[in-house]
């Protein structure tokens, strides 16, 4: 190898190596500071690494007025969203990959148009909607939102997952007798339960981490992170790193498992 | 013919029952919403026309601070984002050794939410936090420096700015790698035949191509960073005021949904004009594509 090529290589990994570690490092440091002994958080000058390690910091957070009904309400907001999101989302995104119809690019932009709205301009309204229809306040109501939010990347994401099914085989399965709803039941959608679990995924990492419409649209029936939000001021560090780590944990894990398809749900690759 | 096929109709009329569902949930969900939100931020309880909530927002104390740090927030963070996620695809499209892995790891930070880092990066910031303790034992403080704290604000506002770089880059990068991945490689292979170097191929080839992931990416960044909203209420809480926490603040606080609602029309006002001056300004040949 050349000198000229040798010296090109380090320069690359040089630049990869600081990039990732401007990446990883903010996280390890939250991690390490939610596990740090609350008395060393107050420490100066504060040891990077904690003298020992500790769960008290992460079960004050844990233990902390609302933090354990606001993540299972959390949780509960992010099933119904993934459930309203796929059940009306998925549907779309089967026409938008198999049939070319009038209006397809029509949707399409409609569908782009609303992943660009300002969420206040959709929460602050739905106060009063919601407090007509009697849903203000409830876990319901904040799903509703949510699947909103969600709704044109699952439209996109499952448009690229049923382009992905061959459509061979979904013909051949009608020619031997299936009815257009049983080649879809019997052919399809195994092969699509993948893509349509990583679409489950992002739409739990959407309404999971979503705050605005979520403190807006509660008093007391706060989601997680509106509860963390409105208890911000009157909070000590260390619930707030132990918050932060907290909530950003299952999106990593569901991070992980839909890596695969993080290219597709801006829309950009949706018809490769 | 079974009931079902009957009731769907023939295949034609398929695709538009499987879009009906979105359809009807988009309109309940954004159309209604947008209307009325004009409704409260023009109108008075008693169904008068008026722009009495607009004069109240524009005349709170902390409207220009708001509109101020918003703007200044995006015209700083978009570009080093944008600079950033560039040299992360072109890095991994060199498809060097690892590279699938750094893709997965920089889009790490799209999975967390605006709350949390901001929570990260005030674990970095706070008086006793990391970036204090780097500075004493490099021996160039000895004891803690208020990056955010009211007389800093400055420091607070850089704060928000490392935050907000590390947490969005990521949706930059996703739709440059995949408008990088959409560049044919006859065109590099063309170039190659005739001589060109890495660099020409980059500036002629790759960058031209790249003309429309760059515009959309562009939008998408910008409209998001007006949105900006807890990243700043976790890092500065009230202290920096943007046009976000505003609205949240105005109906939180004062409950008063006429000037959030005004609030809200401001940032749509605001998204619409700067997508307008971008596909005005950075026209592509196929703008749609771009962006669709």
């Amino acid at each position: 190898m050349s000198m000229r090529r040798l010296w090109g290589k380090l320069l690359l990994y040089g630049v990869v190596a600081a990039i990732s570690l401007w990446v990883l490092v903010p996280l390890v440091l939250i991690g390490l500071a939610s596990f740090t002994p609350r008395e060393e958080i107050y420490r100066w000058p504060k040891p990077f690494l904690p003298s020992r390690f500790s769960t008290e910091t992460m079960s004050f957070f844990l233990g902390a007025h609302g933090v354990l009904p606001s993540t299972l309400n959390s949780i509960w907001v992010a099933l119904l969203t993934i459930g309203f999101t796929l059940a009306i989302g998925a549907p779309a995104g089967y026409a938008l990959a198999r049939f070319v119809f009038r209006g397809r690019e029509a949707f399409r932009l409609g569908i782009l148009i609303t992943k660009m709205f300002p969420i206040p301009l959709l929460a602050i309204p739905l106060i009063v909607t919601f407090i007509k229809w009697g849903i203000y306040d409830t876990l319901l109501g904040v799903a509703f939102i949510h699947t909103a939010m969600a709704l044109p990347f699952a439209v996109l994401i499952t448009t690229s997952i049923f382009v992905g099914v061959p459509r061979d085989l979904e013909e051949s399965a009608m020619t031997l007798g299936c009815s257009r709803l049983g080649a879809f039941l019997r052919v399809v959608l195994p092969l699509a339960l993948p893509g349509l679990a990583a679409a489950a995924m992002f739409t739990f990492v959407v309404s999971w981490n979503e705050v605005f419409a979520a403190a807006i649209l509660t008093l007391s029936n706060r989601t997680l992170p509106a509860q963390i939000l409105t208890s911000l001021e009157v909070s000590p560090v260390y619930f707030k790193f132990a918050g932060g780590f907290f909530m950003i944990l299952p999106a990593l894990i569901f991070m992980f498992f839909m890596r695969r398809y993080l290219l597709q749900m801006w829309g950009v690759a949706a018809e490769r | 013919m079974n009931p079902l096929r009957r009731l769907l109709g023939t295949d034609t009329l398929l695709p538009y029952w499987l879009l009906l569902p979105s359809v009807a949930y988009l309109v309940v969900f954004f159309v209604l919403p947008l209307s009325q939100a004009f409704l409260l931020a023009f109108r008075t309880d008693d169904g008068q026309l008026t722009l009495k909530f607009f004069e109240r927002m524009v005349n709170d104390a902390k409207f220009k601070d708001a509109l101020k740090y918003t703007f200044l927030l995006t015209v700083i963070v978009v570009p080093i984002q944008l600079a950033t996620a560039l040299v992360i695809a072109l890095l991994v499209n060199t498809g060097f050794r690892g590279s699938r892995l750094f893709l997965y790891l920089c889009a790490i930070p799209l999975g967390i939410s605006d709350l949390a880092a901001g929570l990260v990066w005030y674990s970095i910031f706070t008086g006793r936090g990391y970036l204090n303790s780097v500075l004493y034992s490099l021996g160039i403080i000895d004891k803690p420096f208020h990056f955010l704290s009211y007389e800093n604000i400055p420091w607070m506002f850089g704060a928000i700015v490392a935050a907000e770089h590390w947490r969005a880059t990521a949706i930059v990068l996703v739709i440059l790698i995949a408008g990088l991945q959409m560049i044919s490689k006859d065109y590099l292979e063309a170039a190659e035949v005739l001589g060109a170097g890495r660099l020409k191929k980059l500036w002629y080839v790759v960058l031209p191509l790249l003309k429309p992931s760059l515009q959309a990416a562009l939008i998408i960044r910008t409209i998001f960073a007006f949105e900006v909203f807890a990243v700043v209420i976790a890092l500065a809480g009230d202290l920096i005021p943007v046009l976000a926490s505003e609205s949240y603040w105005w109906y939180a606080l004062y409950r008063n949904l006429h000037v959030a609602a005004a609030y809200g029309v401001l940032l749509m006002a605001l998204s619409i004009t700067v997508t307008w001056g971008y596909l005005r300004f950075l026209r592509t040949r196929e703008e749609v594509r771009g962006l669709a």
